[in-house]
Parts: C-alpha cells; sequence; structure tokens
C-alpha cells in the first residue's frame, strides 16, 4: 500500500535482535509521513512470542511461520520478502545493516530491480521524495542520498541509531503462507560456531588500553604494554589490530567483537569508525589519542589528546609511574 | 578451478583529514595515496591460496583508472593470472547496484566457478557490490565470509555476524563470496612475481567492450542521486588537552590519576 514500510524483524538463536526495536522507533513515523503504516514481517519458525513481543510496539505484524525458516537463510529470505513485496506493494522495505540484512539485500534490489540504500543513519520524506543520509570514509564524510521514485525503495539501517520506543496498545498479529515450498539444495545452513573463549575476558576488565591502525607494526606493541602494565589495564583493539595479529580475536571491541563498558577506555590511533564505537561508546570514561583532529573517536571521547600516539605514550607511562609510585 | 577476484582502488583516508570538493558530491583525493581496498586485499590472498592448494586460475577484475594498474599488477605478482580493468567514465560509481552490473559484464562470457572480493570497501563502504553481483551472474553467495573450504562442486563457508559468532554454510558452485578482513595474512608480492607480472595480460576495456549499454550503467539508470556530501560536525563533548606532546602526556597523567581513574 502507498505509504507502508515494510520492515523485516531480525532474530537469531530465538531471539529478537535490538535493531527489530531500533526499526520501530523510525519506521512509524517515516511510514506516517508518508501517508502509510508500519508492518512488520517476522519470518521465522516457532516464532508465536516473538510475534507478540513485536506487535507490543503498537505494530501490525505478518508472521511466516514454517520448519523452513528454522534457520536464517539470504536466499529463502530473499524469495520470501520478493513475493511479499509483489503481495503488499509497500513504499519502503526496512531491514538492520547487519550481517543478515546485508546479505539478502543487494540481491534483492537486482532481482526487483529497485533502488538501495545502504546503512541509512537517518531517513526524511519531504516533498514526496525519500532522503537517506549515509557515511563514507570510516564516518568521516556524510552522505545525502535521494531516492528516484520508484514503487518500492529499499534500505538499510544501521544498528544503533535509535532506541527502541515505548510498549503501547498491541497491534494485530496476522499469519500468512509461506511463499516459499520447499526447501533450496543450493544454500543450507550448517551451524553457528560461539566465538572462541580467550585468556581475558574484556569485558570484565576495569581499564582498557586499546589499539588500531595507528600502531602500525607489532614491534610497537611493548611500548602499549609497558602503559597497559602501569595502569593495570587489560588490552583491547579494533578490528585493523585483530587483523594485523597484534591482538587476539576475543580481544576485539565492536560490532563483530565484544561489547565493553569498563571505567577507563584509553583509545590510542583508533579513527573510531562506527564498528569500532559501538562496542565502546558504554564506557565510564574515554580517553582518544589519535593524530586526525577530525577522527570521529573525539566524539565519544572525555579527554582528546589530537597528536602521534607515539610522541605521547612513552611519556604518559613514565608520569603515570612516577605519579602513582 | 577459475576464479575471478575483483578489487577496488581506495585512497586510505585512516589517518587523513577529508575534505568535500566545492561540486559538493566528491572529496578532494589530491593528497590520498591509494591502494587495494582492504577487504579485496585478503581476497586476492584467499584466491591465491585457493590456485595453490587446487590449481586453476585467477582472473582481477576492476573498475578504475589507469593508476590501479600499479594495484593489479600486484595482484598479479601475488598470483592472479590476469586482469580486466574497466575504465569509463560512464559508470555510475556511486551505486553499488550499477558497479555490481559491470563487473558481471566483464564475468559473463568467461568460465567462472567462483568469485571473491572483499565485503566492503573502505570509501563508500556499501557492504552490498558481492552479494547484488551473485545475483546478476546467478550465482549462489555467502557474505561477510571469514573461512572457506572448498568441497567437490560446492563451497562451506564461514560467515562473520555480529558478536563474534559464525554461521557455517555449504553453497552450491559457481559462488560469490564476499571476504572479510582477517581471513588470512596477506603476503607480500614475491621480487620475481613482481617481474612476472609484467608480462601479465591487463586487459583494459570500456562498456562497448563488454557488450553493456550505457544507458544500463550511468547516472541515469541509477535509482538514487548522491545530492549532498558534508562533512559531519565533530559534537566532541572532549576536553581537548593541548601543548607539547610531552606536555600532554604529562596533563593527560595527572588527570588520570588525580581523578581516580587509575
Amino acid at each position: 500500500m502507498m505509504g507502508n514500510i515494510l520492515v523485516l524483524a531480525e532474530h537469531r538463536q530465538g531471539s529478537l535482535r535490538e535493531i527489530t526495536f531500533e526499526m520501530l522507533a523510525i519506521a512509524p513515523q517515516l511510514s506516517s509521513d508518508m501517508g502509510g503504516e508500519a508492518v512488520v514481517l517476522l519470518i521465522g519458525s516457532g516464532v508465536d512470542e516473538m510475534a507478540v513481543k513485536i506487535a507490543s510496539y503498537g505494530v501490525k505484524v505478518l508472521v511466516i511461520d514454517d520448519p523452513l525458516f528454522e534457520d536464517f537463510n539470504g536466499e529463502k529470505y530473499q524469495k520470501v520478502i520478493s513475493a511479499v513485496i509483489d503481495d503488499l506493494k509497500p513504499s519502503v522495505v526496512m531491514t538492520g545493516h547487519t550481517a543478515q540484512g546485508v546479505d539478502f539485500m543487494p540481491p534483492l534490489a537486482v532481482e526487483k530491480r529497485l533502488p538501495l540504500v545502504m546503512e541509512a543513519i537517518a531517513l526524511e520524506y519531504t516533498d514526496g521524495a525519500l532522503k537517506a543520509t549515509r557515511q563514507l570514509y570510516s564516518g568521516k564524510v556524510n552522505a545525502i542520498v535521494a531516492f528516484k521514485p520508484a514503487d518500492t525503495y529499499l534500505v538499510t539501517i544501521r544498528e544503533g541509531i535509535a532506541e527502541a520506543p515505548e510498549i503501547t496498545t498491541a497491534g494485530p498479529v496476522e499469519k500468512i503462507n509461506t511463499p516459499l515450498k520447499e526447501d533450496l539444495d543450493y544454500r543450507k545452513f550448517v551451524e553457528y560456531i560461539e566465538a572462541e573463549v580467550g585468556d581475558v575476558d574484556i569485558t570484565q576488565s576495569d581499564i582498557l588500553v586499546a589499539i588500531g591502525r595507528g600502531l602500525k607494526e607489532d614491534k610497537n606493541l611493548p611500548l602499549i604494554e609497558e602503559l597497559a602494565k602501569a595502569v593495570k589495564a587489560d588490552i583491547a583493539g579494533s578490528r585493523a589490530a585483530t587483523d594485523a595479529g597484534w591482538i587476539s580475536q576475543d580481544r576485539q571491541v565492536g560490532t563483530s567483537g565484544k561489547t565493553v563498558k569498563p571505567k577507563l577506555y584509553i583509545a590510542m590511533g583508533i579513527s573510531g569508525a562506527f564498528q569500532h564505537v559501538a562496542g565502546m561508546k558504554g564506557a565510564k570514561t574515554v580517553v582518544a589519542i589519535n593524530k586526525d583532529p577530525e577522527a570521529p573517536i573525539f566524539n565519544v571521547a572525555d579527554y582528546a589528546i589530537v597528536e602521534d600516539m607515539f610522541k605521547v605514550v612513552p611519556k604518559l607511562t613514565e608520569k603515570l609511574k612516577e605519579l602513582k609510585s | 578451478m577459475k576464479t575471478f577476484v575483483c578489487i577496488k582502488y581506495v585512497p586510505d583516508t585512516s589517518e587523513a583529514e577529508v575534505k568535500v570538493n566545492p561540486d559538493g558530491v566528491t572529496v578532494d583525493s589530491s593528497r590520498f595515496s591509494f591502494d587495494i581496498n582492504d577487504a579485496d586485499n585478503y581476497a586476492v590472498e584467499e584466491s591465491v591460496l585457493i590456485k595453490e592448494a587446487r590449481g586453476g586460475d585467477i582472473t582481477v577484475a576492476s573498475i578504475g583508472p589507469k593508476q590501479s594498474d600499479v594495484m593489479i599488477r600486484m595482484a598479479m605478482a601475488k598470483g592472479c593470472d590476469q586482469a580486466i580493468r574497466v575504465e569509463d567514465d560512464r559508470i555510475a560509481g556511486h551505486d553499488p547496484l550499477i558497479v555490481a552490473r559491470v563487473l558481471a559484464g566483464a564475468i559473463k562470457g568467461h568460465e567462472c566457478d567462483l568469485v571473491l572480493t572483499g565485503c566492503m570497501a573502505g570509501d563508500d563502504g556499501h557492504m552490498a557490490t558481492g552479494a547484488a553481483l551473485a545475483e546478476e551472474l546467478g550465482f549462489n553467495h555467502a557474505t561477510m565470509v571469514k573461512k572457506l573450504e572448498i568441497l567437490d562442486g560446492k563451497v562451506k563457508a564461514y560467515r562473520e555476524l555480529e558478536g563474534g559468532l559464525m554461521e557455517v554454510v555449504e553453497l552450491a558452485l559457481p559462488a560469490v563470496l564476499t571476504i572479510q578482513t582477517g581471513i588470512n595474512e596477506p603476503r607480500y608480492a614475491p621480487i620475481r612475481g613482481i617481474r612476472e607480472a609484467q608480462k601479465k595480460e591487463l586487459k583494459v576495456v570500456n562498456l562497448e567492450d563488454l557488450g553493456l549499454d550505457p544507458n544500463d550503467v550511468d547516472a541515469e539508470a541509477s535509482g538514487v542521486i548522491l545530492e549532498q556530501l558534508y562533512i559531519p560536525e565533530i559534537e566532541s563533548a572532549a576536553e581537548f588537552i593541548e601543548g607539547e606532546p610531552d606536555e600532554k602526556a604529562e596533563k593527560l597523567a595527572s588527570i588520570l590519576v588525580k581523578g581516580g581513574l587509575v
């Protein structure tokens, strides 16, 4: 229907993911601006409870409940959503910019020849046009992207840009038949593998000294280790630090790693891409050292030093040792 | 195994300030150094590892300017066999669906079992091109792959999900996999490889050479318009510590100790 927004509920291992509720803070207002309403599509197997929970936010929930959807499968989701678009003709299909959303939204856009914006951080409908704000260069540049008029706009939403709204009068839950009748033989879910547990659980650390791409080489690690030792901190880092092998996977902070809430987080040579910040913005105090004054990490810092980390860290360690002795 | 690896030439902005040009829709990249997109570098390595283990042939596909030949030669120095570079100003590069259509044009008509590409580009970061490319080619796909195993006519892909969880899926070949950083340790190109790469074929083509209709891949064909770029305001509530490097360090140390933070 004109103006309707179809929001795809996201869940994994029996739980709804937070992005589902975050989208419910965005879609109802936007759909009302567009002259329609927000409708949630929940695809799964044995998901009655989830449906009720989503409906409690005051939206209509369409449920496709079938053993075929026991586990996530991007190909199946694409087929189902494609059929639902034909049937309901929503003006917008909205999903999370997550490992699920990025797997089926681009192929869906190609299949249906529909315009797509990935990882919107804001959406606005004015004068009949839908515009999205998204980020380039790891958050250093914002872009306003306008959709050209189309029957349906596809958009993925960045995680954490909105907070779940208040629960209100429950909306209706309606079961619909699965448009997909048979299992697929060309893409099969095999299993989930849980993250490895390491020697230190950084989610329990009081103080974290975190490193990023700015460390440059592993021969610079002792400098960081000495600082960490001086303040009894554990070492953590960004994806770049993990990829370079400077820290183990279980010490990675961010969307694909851990979410940490230490008392003190010292970020060094970390630019502060969204994926990292999502994992550490809950820290009580954040110190950021980065030589780029425009580094997004400074947005979440309490104390900031714009400087090459190597010019600061040795003296910082020395002074901390002196003051603490 | 016939593999295509799709790579992009991107500016390194990790420690640089980015400025928007007066046109409002491009950034001033004159001061940046360009190189292979980080995730694509891992895709190249993975393609070479597969070739070393199972034999076969790797073709690099890229859309970009002449300057990016350096990057393409480097991939060939590491073990890729030939390359095709699409250079055409008419391509609406801001739309990953268009980019996927052009890459598909470069791959179609060739024998191909597997396509690897990075799961995200460091510049525009859509995370869409690889999965869209799969649809254009009619191939299976898996995104954000952190480990893979080639089986008989199939590939087992380990997708990296949020929170460090992995989702293992099995796909029938041919397939497109978008590679996540950290899947392997990209090698440095060996000297001998660098010499040999100069002799390998690097074909430069335009849209007509690929049999693509420019009207299908230009700005008109895109469903989205890049209206404006701007630098987001740093909404920092931080106390910026000023002074010479040593002074900054001393001031910070005293704030941390006096504030009872350490």
